[in-house]
């Protein structure tokens, strides 16, 4: 297990893309690493905690910045990949 | 029980809108035992979250995206693809067509199929038995004008490579049995004969599974189906004198009040403060124009303008929907993409100079 903590920025982009990239990188990611997701679109904040319960990922943190919202989460057992 | 009397689970991947139909079939699916994984496109034009997240006014809605609502109701796993780049082909030739507007509903359906048949042939080939069987839709016959006919479901199985993997479970009686219903994974019987336009059907199967709960678009859930929407992506091709896109263009046109008033210019202005924000993310790639001595909107102006005239006449045309449309003059900052800023001084557009046909969409 490790926990390398990851960053991604998704500011500027709208739903669904802050998803669709988070996926993506998750799946470059292996078990127990956190990824910490930038993003402008409030809409990320309800979007990214479903999509992490649909696909077994833990949501850590979530919190807004100003402009700017963010959410930290765990890599679950499956990354996701599709194969 | 051995291993080896266990009956293999199926496996279907299912296109998932995030719409009653599509999770009716995923329903109807599990119903019957298979194991299904949901996957998601992203044309660019998807209704979704987008213009929630822009408007202001629609803070209060529910701004979930539907998709993973419905992943997460049907408990299955969901794959969202953006596909808004090759997507571009399908949209500017359609071999099919379009329906009603700038809508290539039957390219589209064709195109997202053979995205799926892609996926579960390199699933297939990479993952064995783990791998998926076959595909489902909430396609139901008439449903849709342009693609969702009882001619066009052959068509849509046959030119997106899935053939008989591609099940309906929703009208699947009305149509020859695919191969899962021939190997007898699922049982046709258990399936549905749904047609037409008519939703009683889906209310009551949603009833008997105790959804409550579902996104129903009017228009499907694509602004291409939208004639306003159409209308501006034709305006773009044609000022622009070639049919072509950027993902940023097809993101403005869900965004503000469009207003053209020569060929070679439209102003993009916007309508309240959420469109205000994203706009001004904008504001490096257009010339822009703010109202300084009043409170106003931030306009984009998409194209050149070809004299100073036509810059005062943007000028007064933005003042006309600032706070100081009824004072006798109003300062505005015409401001260039590199940042580049001057003053302006003009007198607000009366009502009556703002023609009509300038509005576009």
């Amino acid at each position: 297990m490790t926990d390398t903590l990851h960053e991604l920025d998704v500011r500027r982009l709208l739903c669904p893309m802050p998803v669709i990239k988070t996926q993506n990188k998750v799946r470059t990611l292996a078990t127990g690493d956190t990824l910490k997701v930038v993003c402008t679109d409030p809409g990320a904040l309800s979007d990214i905690p479903a999509w992490c319960r649909i696909n077994g990922h833990e949501v850590l943190e979530m919190a807004e910045q100003g402009n700017e919202v963010f959410v930290v989460l765990r890599v679950g057992q499956d990354n996701g990949a599709l194969f | 029980m051995t291993e080896a009397s266990q009956p293999i689970k199926r496996r279907a991947i299912a296109l998932v809108s995030g719409g009653l139909d599509s999770m009716l079939a995923v329903k109807v699916m599990q119903d019957q035992g298979i194991e299904v994984e949901g996957v998601n496109f992203y044309t660019g034009f998807c209704v979704e979250g987008h213009t929630h997240a822009i408007r202001k006014k629609d803070k209060d809605k529910d701004k979930r995206n539907n998709a993973l609502w419905v992943a997460e109701q049907l408990g299955i796993k969901m794959h969202i693809i953006d596909i808004s780049e090759e997507y571009k082909d399908v949209v500017l030739n359609p071999k099919h067509g379009y329906g009603a507007n700038l809508n290539p509903c039957l390219d589209c359906k064709i195109f997202m199929v053979n995205q799926a048949t892609l996926m579960i042939n390199k699933a297939r080939e990479l993952a064995g038995d783990r791998g998926f069987d076959f595909i489902v839709t909430g396609e139901v016959i008439g449903q849709r004008p342009k693609s969702q006919r009882k001619e066009t479901m052959p068509i849509i199985s046959q030119e997106s490579g899935a053939d008989d993997r591609l099940l309906r479970p929703l009208c699947a009686k009305n149509l020859p049995p695919t191969l899962p219903e021939r190997e007898g994974w699922v049982n046709r019987e258990q399936l549905h004969d749904f047609s037409g336009r008519n939703r009683k059907p889906q209310m009551a199967l949603a009833a008997k599974f105790g959804l409550d709960d579902f996104a129903q678009p009017a228009g499907g859930c694509c602004f291409l189906t939208d004639e306003s929407y159409s209308n501006k992506l034709a305006d773009l091709w044609k000022a622009r004198n070639e049919r072509r896109y950027e993902l940023d263009d097809i993101m403005l046109l869900k965004v503000g009040r469009h207003l053209r008033p020569q060929p070679h210019y439209k102003l993009i202005i916007s309508r309240e403060e959420g469109e205000n924000r994203f706009l001004e993310g904008y504001r490096y790639q257009f010339t822009s124009i703010t109202t300084v001595s009043c409170p106003g909107p931030l306009a984009l102006v998409d194209g050149e303008f070809g004299s100073e005239a036509e810059v005062e006449q943007a000028a007064a045309i933005v003042a006309r929907y600032s706070k100081g449309r009824v004072e006798d003059a109003v300062t505005l900052e015409v401001r260039s993409p590199d940042g580049v800023a001057r003053e302006i001084t003009v007198a607000p557009a009366q009502a009556e100079a703002v023609l009509p046909s300038w509005n576009v969409g």
